[in-house]
């Protein structure tokens, strides 16, 4: 008999506590985030779609030394050396998998050269399976880049300071 | 004679109009509603707000391929639909909407039709729709409809009783069964019946939501269980039709609801309709809430409450209304 008086007192006091959140949580902003009419830039360590970079002087950073393809956990990253107008070693295929790449950033650390990234962009699938080879004309930054000239001054400053910088 | 006719068929066609777009809308309602108490928004893109999603809702279904089984009773399952959906309706030919008005120089009175029995017609009407519930379980001719439509049944006959009885008691202290005079005899909010009846009034929500197998009672139609429970075999427009009796069903509660307990179309300075808008409106608020924040019964527990716990409550509450009317 206690115990059925215990559980009725219980639920008499329980049980508007619920109701109450559920009301204060309709009162809230909502977190969701109206996409696709909204994009959320992502975090400065995100790891979407690869890139590859270059020397100030436009030279391509990548030698082909193929480190990125022994540390990808995927086998997804194909290449094919040869030799440039001034001796050095550079790829004459570099071609990277999109549908095996998992997005791990192993190729990103294991890179030598700091040549291949890992960006921010994740929007880019398509209706074929074949478009999903990325070569390395696709793959690599713009040359001059295009770049808002305060954020070059920015960056600057910033490595004068030591502060980490944030890839692209 | 012919003046009558046209007034009452007028009323009649308002009535089923606003109660269909009500039922229509009443759906987005209850998405976005829950979809902010779960702290995220709900239906968007069919226009501003997703204002006309019911629109597309309703275009959808019609262009769905309605599907029979093989196995189902012809008549009974195109039946079933049909009488789950008309007796809710129904329920709104003696609910007072409104105090008499003059429109054009005719005397129009607030109800369709001013029944003395009006709270007899409500419950008896009003729970002719478990047939549809049997019929449809049964007639699709699989076995999980049966099963579905047998306990989904089960369920509404048993919670019938302690939500006839919950307003025995508003009836003793009214004296009256005609909808329209229980709505003059609480003029003001002192004399509104929920004071007199609070647990009337909480055994009959509770009730009310077991009847129109409304979360968190709604195992029959749970997606979870049963697959779709007694639903299961139909499809597009027949579905749309059990669905628009639910939220009538619904819409209905909670017109006599506001009706019995809390004064129907009285209130201060606003016309006496808005007034029976608002109150509907908090009954169906209150459902959705409902629906948003508990999680479902299981069916014995359902069962055991309904018999074990609501029952004899509703049997205490009449008796002790009856014993102090006495003194």
């Amino acid at each position: 008999m206690k115990e059925i008086l215990k559980t009725i007192a219980d639920t008499f006091l329980k049980m508007p506590q619920g109701f109450a959140v559920t009301l204060r949580l309709m009162f809230k902003r909502p977190v969701t985030l109206d996409y696709p009419r909204k994009r959320e830039t992502m975090a400065p360590r995100y790891k979407g779609k690869h890139y590859l970079e270059r020397y100030d002087d436009g030279s391509e950073r990548c030698v082909c030394c193929g480190l990125c393809a022994a540390a990808c956990p995927a086998d997804a990253i194909y290449m094919e050396p040869e030799e440039n107008e001034r001796g050095e070693r550079m790829a004459r295929v570099y071609e990277i998998n999109l549908l095996r790449c998992i997005f791990c950033g192993f190729c990103e650390e294991a890179c030598p050269e700091e040549a291949i990234f890992l960006g921010r962009e994740y929007e880019f699938a398509t209706d074929n399976r074949d478009s999903f080879i990325y070569t390395k004309e696709q793959m690599l930054v713009p040359y001059p880049r295009k770049e808002n000239p305060f954020k070059r001054i920015i960056r600057r400053v910033r490595k004068v300071y030591g502060v980490v910088q944030s890839r692209r | 004679m012919l003046e009558y006719v046209v007034i009452a068929s007028l009323k009649v066609i308002t009535v089923v109009v606003v109660l269909l777009t009500a039922c229509a809308y009443s759906t987005l309602l209850e998405r976005k509603v829950v979809a902010f108490m779960q702290h995220r928004i709900g239906p968007l893109y069919a226009g501003p707000y997703g204002l006309l999603q019911p629109i597309a809702d309703a275009i959808k279904l019609i262009f769905k391929e309605d599907v029979m089984p093989n196995r189902a009773e012809r008549f009974a399952y195109t039946l079933a639909p049909m009488i789950a959906f008309v007796p809710a309706i129904m329920v709104f030919a003696v609910v007072p909407f409104s105090s008499d008005f003059t429109l054009f120089g005719h005397e129009i009175s607030g109800v369709i039709s001013d029944l003395n029995i009006g709270v007899l017609w409500v419950f008896a009407v009003g729970s002719l729709g478990v047939y549809g519930t049997i019929l449809a379980g049964w007639s699709a001719g699989s076995k999980y409809s049966l099963l579905g439509g047998l306990r989904a049944s089960a369920q509404t006959i048993s919670y019938e009783l302690a939500y006839g009885l919950s307003i025995v008691g508003v009836i003793i202290i009214g004296n009256t069964l005609s909808m329209t005079e229980l709505v003059a005899q609480q003029g003001r909010i002192i004399d509104w019946y929920i004071w007199k009846q609070p647990l009337g009034f909480i055994l009959f929500t509770i009730c009310a939501v077991a009847e129109t197998n409304r979360a968190p009672f709604d195992l029959p139609e749970a997606e979870s269980e049963l697959v779709a429970g007694f639903l299961t075999e139909y499809s597009s427009m027949r579905y749309a039709t059990f669905f628009v009796g639910e939220y009538a069903h619904m819409i209905a509660v909670g017109a006599v609801g506001s009706t019995l307990f809390f004064g129907g179309w009285q209130g201060p300075w606003l016309p006496p309709i808005v007034w029976m808008a608002i109150k509907v409106f908090a009954f169906i608020f209150l459902y959705i809430w409902l629906r948003a924040t508990l999680p479902r019964f299981r069916y014995d527990q359902l069962m055991d409450f309904g018999w074990k716990v609501l029952f004899p409550l509703a049997v205490l509450n009449t008796m002790i209304t009856g014993l102090v009317v006495l003194w």
